[in-house]
């Protein structure tokens, strides 16, 4: 007899909203702590984030980047692999676009977006290829190896970068910047063809679309191909899919690499579309918060959408926030850990309760 | 007057009812797993409580021992009113349990597990020593003897068992609830086990026997309930009932014990397996050269004790695990290690495989049970329409027909496998394997954990895949199960083959002793 069943639904919406619900709580109680009103502070993020086309667009750029680094950790999730390494395929992702855009002439920016992506993808997947191939053949484990990865992908960056890609003569250890022609258009070049005004200040970017299409391109290979069906049993019963004859080696592979490469494809978000050249930190991050983004979107690839747009809401009204205020930045940044916190580690504290409910519901009923 | 009741009962009842439940029920969300539930046990006697898997058996012990609360209901103890909030007031009020699955420390010694919670004071050294004492007294009295200071990993499953019973006596229970104790036993480790119940009951000591073996029921017990669908049908007297009627109360109908089936027509060989030797990853060696053959048309059944390396033997065949040896299945050698072992190039030679574990082998517990269908066979053309992408819709549509042929219950192809009872869970398995059609199935456990109305369908249906010419090789610790259905038996003991006998020219004093490596 199990107990703790909750309905689907309540699963997957009200235990997140209950955990954010919570850790807004005690960040409020946080910010009364330090003098500030807390109401005053939530509406400048909410203001921030979501009050003009100018916060949407800064609130969606950071949510591209999410979108990639999250889906990266759900797929890999969903073979039971915790690819805590979206940060250094990321970086890798960035240094594949920059070969691409850098040295191959692109006659268009349509061209140059699905070389980069590929160009992106494709270093990504390298980078999270080594560490598969050892757990799967060697069974080390993949937390150690992707984290390790991390930081030699941030060396052999920095070494690209100073002596590589670097400008003669310049002192900033960053590449040329990519040729203009192929800037990717800007969400509000999109929108201005049907007629929606929008701000040109953010950098968000025609790659918020590859990533919406990403997340059902992922909803598709797991939940519609026999790839993907392999994937989530080996995931969920080892024993079971070693029965069935999938092979644990090339499953574990195969996942390393599809999310190594959403991971990758953050890049042309950053890099191509951001940035416009190759800086030492171009991911800032972002693949950390991808493991919090999967947590909270329950590895699935529409969650992961819905929790991209929160951390992206967090980013741009944090930012905000420490422009108008006196909280501190540090202060910002403990309130996403909260987030992180309460939808990652503390998800049984909430569930436990809920499900009790449920069940005396049900009893009542 | 309300506040003299259960004084009153307490008087009437104080005399010989050790145990009296009186309207217990309690419900899982929407499951009721027990249903106003009445039960008196007598003290100084061994009662039975059988009933079918989910019948909630184990829910109810659960609640006696306070694991679980009862949503209503009261319990006595020797006619007390007895209020057991968790494992420690019902352990205060006399009552043992052992567990089907042991709740022993492994790597500590016996001695130490029998104190283990009840350990008086900071030292160790005076507990252990009146531990050791009682040990000694017990292993005089009811042949209760295992070796106080051997380690828990090195001792057999029996002696385990035992070294449960002596926590339980230890903390001086004087009601002992044993749940399916028989299951991990051989026939003679059974019979020792139920001397030491009754010299136990001979010291008035009142003991509740949880089975779903009806032999056992027979041979031991005063009286016997059954439990049906969370309600107590019945209580008897157990000499004065029969296992048919027994099984009758069981199952609400009536049951076939006996396997209804015809001669064996074998044909050619099917299978030949030749000197088969397997270490497994502890480098043990579990397969010590065992050499067979299967024909067309006959169920070969491997007795043995677990642990003998009959799971081993057939995960060797299923392509499970790496062997040395030879195994040519239809003239054509089949790979024992290497590309081509694996599970996928069996099913390609038309092997299938119902795995003794289930629910880790045999099913994905957190998949629907058309993704479960598909579990092996998801390379079938029939459910991948391109080479990508698979066709749900297609392998739903199969799922129905498959659950249908196999009358599962429920038959929602959308119910998660973990929803269905382990009967049902069995039969998902079995459809999925036995409508492959294949040359050769292998068969671990086909029974174990399921309800006695899905056994006989179970039987029914291996006989029925045996009768259109396929090659069975069935394993299985119920020697009544091997016997039943085997059209020759072969017994392991310690990785190698003991024996072969024919079904109807032994007996199961015989084989016992061969699964005893004694004969």
């Amino acid at each position: 007899m199990r107990t703790g069943k909750i309905p689907h639904w309540a699963d997957v919406t009200l235990v997140p909203l209950l955990s954010v619900a919570l850790a807004f709580a005690i960040s409020a109680v946080l910010i009364w702590a330090i003098g500030e009103s807390p109401s005053e502070a939530v509406k400048l993020m909410v203001e921030g984030a979501f009050g003009s086309t100018y916060g949407w667009g800064y609130t969606l750029f950071y949510a591209t980047n999410f979108i990639f680094t999250g889906l990266a950790v759900a797929v890999a999730f969903q073979a039971r692999l915790f690819n805590i390494g979206g940060e250094g395929q990321a970086l890798l992702g960035g240094l594949g676009v920059a070969l691409v855009c850098l040295y191959i002439p692109w006659p268009h920016w349509s061209i140059a977006l699905i070389a980069a992506s590929l160009g992106a993808a494709l270093f990504g997947a390298a980078w999270a290829l080594i560490p598969g191939y050892l757990q799967a053949k060697r069974g080390s484990h993949i937390v150690i190896t992707t984290i390790m990865f991390n930081f030699i992908a941030a060396s052999l960056l920095g070494y690209m970068l100073v002596s590589v890609l670097r400008v003669p003569g310049s002192q900033d250890p960053a590449s040329p910047r990519f040729p203009s022609e192929i800037a990717l258009p800007k969400l509000h070049e999109i929108l201005g063809l049907v007629g929606i005004p929008f701000s040109t200040v953010p950098p968000v970017n025609i790659a918020l679309l590859l990533g919406i299409a990403m997340c059902f391109a992922v909803w598709f290979m797991l939940w519609r191909t026999r790839l993907g069906y392999q994937i989530r049993a080996f995931g969920e019963s080892e024993p079971a899919a070693q029965y069935a004859g999938i092979s644990p080696v090339r499953t574990t592979i195969y996942v390393m690499l599809i999310s190594g490469a959403l991971a990758g494809m953050m890049a042309v978000n950053s890099v191509m579309g951001e940035q416009q050249r190759l800086v030492l930190n171009a991911v800032e991050g972002a693949g950390f918060i991808g493991i919090a983004v999967a947590l909270m979107g329950r590895n699935h690839p529409f969650g992961v959408f819905l929790a991209a747009i929160l951390f992206g809401f967090l980013y741009q009204g944090g930012a905000e926030l420490a422009l108008w205020t006196s909280i501190p930045r540090e202060l910002i940044v403990v309130i996403q850990a909260l987030v992180i916190l309460f939808t990652g580690a503390l998800d049984n504290m909430v569930r436990m309760p809920i499900s009790r409910l449920f069940a005396l519901r049900k009893r009542a009923g | 007057m309300a506040l003299n009741t259960p004084a009153m009962r307490q008087e009437t009842a104080a005399s010989d009812n050790a145990i009296e439940l009186s309207g217990i029920s309690k419900a899982f969300g929407s499951v009721q797993a027990n249903k106003d539930i009445s039960i008196r046990v007598r003290r100084g006697t061994i009662h039975g409580i059988v009933g079918e898997n989910g019948a909630g058996k184990s829910t109810l012990m659960s609640i006696l021992f306070g694991f679980y609360r009862a949503d209503s209901g009261e319990i006595f103890i020797n006619g007390k009113p007895t209020e057991i909030t968790d494992s420690e007031s019902a352990i205060r009020a006399g009552i043992g349990m052992v567990f089907q699955h042991f709740k022993l420390v492994e790597n500590f010694t016996v001695l130490e597990n029998v104190i283990l919670g009840a350990e008086a004071g900071g030292l160790l050294r005076p507990s252990l020593a009146r531990a050791r004492g009682l040990l000694k007294d017990l292993a005089r009295e009811f042949e209760l003897n295992v070796d106080p200071d051997a380690k828990i990993e090195d001792l057999s499953v029996g002696h385990q068992q035992r070294v449960e019973i002596l926590k339980a006596l230890y903390r001086e229970a004087d009601i002992l609830i044993l749940d399916e104790p028989t299951g991990v036993l051989t026939p003679s480790e059974a019979d020792h086990l139920f001397r030491i119940l009754k010299g136990l009951k001979e010291q008035g000591k009142t003991i509740i026997l949880i089975t779903h073996k009806l032999r056992e029921i027979m041979d031991v017990t005063d009286d016997v309930s059954v439990m049906r669908r969370g309600e107590m049908v019945a209580t008897r007297v157990t000499a004065q009932t029969s296992p048919t009627e027994l099984a009758e109360l069981m199952v609400g109908r009536k049951v076939l014990l006996r396997v209804e089936k015809t001669p064996a027509q074998p044909g050619a060989e099917v299978l030949r397996v030749e000197n088969l030797r397997h270490v497994d990853s502890q480098g043990v060696e579990r397969l010590r050269g065992i050499s067979l053959g299967i024909r067309k048309g006959e169920i070969l059944g491997i007795a043995g004790v677990s642990g003998n390396g009959q799971s081993e033997l057939l995960e060797v065949l299923a392509g499970l695990r790496h062997a040395e040896g030879q195994v040519v299945l239809d003239n054509e050698a089949l790979p024992l290690s290497g590309a081509g072992c694996d599970g996928q190039a069996r099913r390609a030679r038309r092997i299938a495989h119902v795995p003794e574990d289930r629910q880790r082998r045999g099913l994905v517990m957190n998949f629907h049970a058309w993704e479960n269908i598909a579990l092996g066979y998801h390379h079938d053309p029939l459910y991948n329409p391109s080479r990508w992408r698979m066709d749900n819709p297609a392998i739903i549509r199969d799922t129905e027909g498959k659950m249908s042929a196999f009358d599962v219950r429920p038959p929602d192809p959308q119910l998660k496998a973990s929803g269905f009872s382990g009967g049902n869970q069995q039969k998902l398995v079995l459809a999925r394997e036995i409508e492959y059609e294949p040359d050769l199935l292998l068969v671990g456990q086909p029974t174990r954990g399921v309800d006695i109305g899905a056994i006989e369908f179970i039987h029914q249906r291996l006989i029925r895949l045996r009768d259109a010419g396929a090659a069975i090789l069935l394993i299985s610790v119920e020697l009544d199960e091997i016997m039943a259905l085997s059209d020759r038996i072969i017994v392991m003991f310690d990785g190698r083959i003991m024996g072969e006998r024919m079904p109807d020219e032994t007996n199961a004093q015989e084989l016992g002793l061969m699964m005893a490596g004694m004969a």
